[in-house]
């Protein structure tokens, strides 16, 4: 009788009010260190396992260059040969002058030394294709360059 | 009297129960439209373009450590098959010479090491190649820091150090243009 009476007075309810708080914590967290998605892959990119890796540091200074063979629904369209992607659309190597250019203007003057290209090429390409973008990008001068791949555990 | 009873009724507190719900939406939103960052690389620097090819006629074949990868992904260095694993040593090897032999580069400062590929060959394997090349070079710099400086060779040293670390074992990777085998 005495153990009913005590569990009558407290009120059976969790209390949620600091379940936003906590949520918005996660938020934050995803906020901080995701970025924006900037495009959609076209091409399958599955990057190399490599272990001398350097790390990008600003986001801003960075373009990226895709290469790989297109996804399977534009199988129709494109082929399976491996691609150029710029952005969101399959370019051709021709359009990389105009596509490092147009990223050019959103850096300041003082920086364009510091750009960086970020090659995010499939293991499975064959050389050919990256060569071609090898030499566009050293006739556009733009020399610094950052094979993507991800860290290889030995 | 009616309105002054009903006020009473309302409590005086905004409903916070929907919070949590907003904040989720949120949340969700963030999760779908971002990537978490994975951005590693090998950065490298690009020769400058120019039309004409680069003159190695001049250069003595000892301090050349030719590096071969074909359309089949197989390894020729100077000459013999070799596996990537082996690639390493070997290229240390050649660097800094330890018993002056005659094949090998006269000093650190004068060896090149040239790279050549075909078309066909595939991009995993070039990265894997160039990765070990690289990976030769970080560890004789490694060894000459803990020599000199007693640390590792890391982006944290004085540039000072860096580069005379990086004058001694300059890092010098010749890519001669493909040969056509093996396209797409």
């Amino acid at each position: 009788m005495a153990f009913t009476k005590k569990r009558g007075n407290t009120s059976p309810e969790v209390s949620t009010a600091s379940l936003p708080d906590i949520i918005f914590m996660l938020l934050f967290f995803f906020m901080v260190t995701t970025v924006l998605r900037d495009a959609e892959l076209k091409v399958k990119v599955q990057t190399p396992k490599v272990t001398e890796l350097t790390k990008l540091e600003e986001k801003s200074l960075v373009n990226y260059l895709y290469i790989g063979r297109p996804l399977e629904r534009y199988h129709d369209l494109y082929g399976t040969k491996p691609r150029l992607q710029l952005g969101d659309k399959f370019s051709s190597v021709k359009d990389i002058p105009l596509f490092l250019e147009k990223h050019k203007i959103k850096v300041p003057e003082n920086r364009h030394g510091q750009i960086t290209s970020s090659l995010r090429v499939d293991g499975d390409v064959t050389m050919g294709v990256v060569q071609d973008v090898k030499t566009e990008l050293r006739k556009s001068n733009q020399l610094k360059v950052n094979y993507s791949a991800k860290k290889r555990e030995d | 009297m009616a309105k002054k009873s009903s006020r009473e009724r309302m409590s005086n507190e905004i409903n916070a129960g929907s919070m949590a719900d907003i904040a989720f939406l949120l949340l969700i939103f963030f999760l779908v439209t971002t990537t978490i960052v994975e951005d590693k690389g090998i950065t490298v620097k690009l020769p400058p373009w120019s039309e004409e090819e680069p003159d190695v006629t001049k250069l003595k074949k000892r301090n050349v450590f030719s590096v071969l990868v074909n359309a089949d992904n197989q390894l020729l260095v100077r000459g013999e098959p070799t596996d990537v694993g082996d690639l390493k040593d070997r290229a240390k090897d050649f660097i800094t010479n330890p018993l002056n032999r005659e094949d090998l580069a006269e000093k650190p400062t004068k060896a090149i090491i040239s790279l050549k590929n075909d078309r066909g060959t595939k991009y995993g394997v070039y990265l894997e190649v160039y990765n070990e090349l690289k990976a030769a070079y970080e560890e004789l710099w490694d060894e000459l820091a803990q020599r000199r400086f007693q640390t590792d060779y890391t982006d944290k040293m004085p540039i000072s150090q860096k580069r005379s670390i990086r004058s001694e074992i300059p890092f010098v990777i010749s890519e001669a243009e493909p040969t056509s085998f093996g396209e797409e």
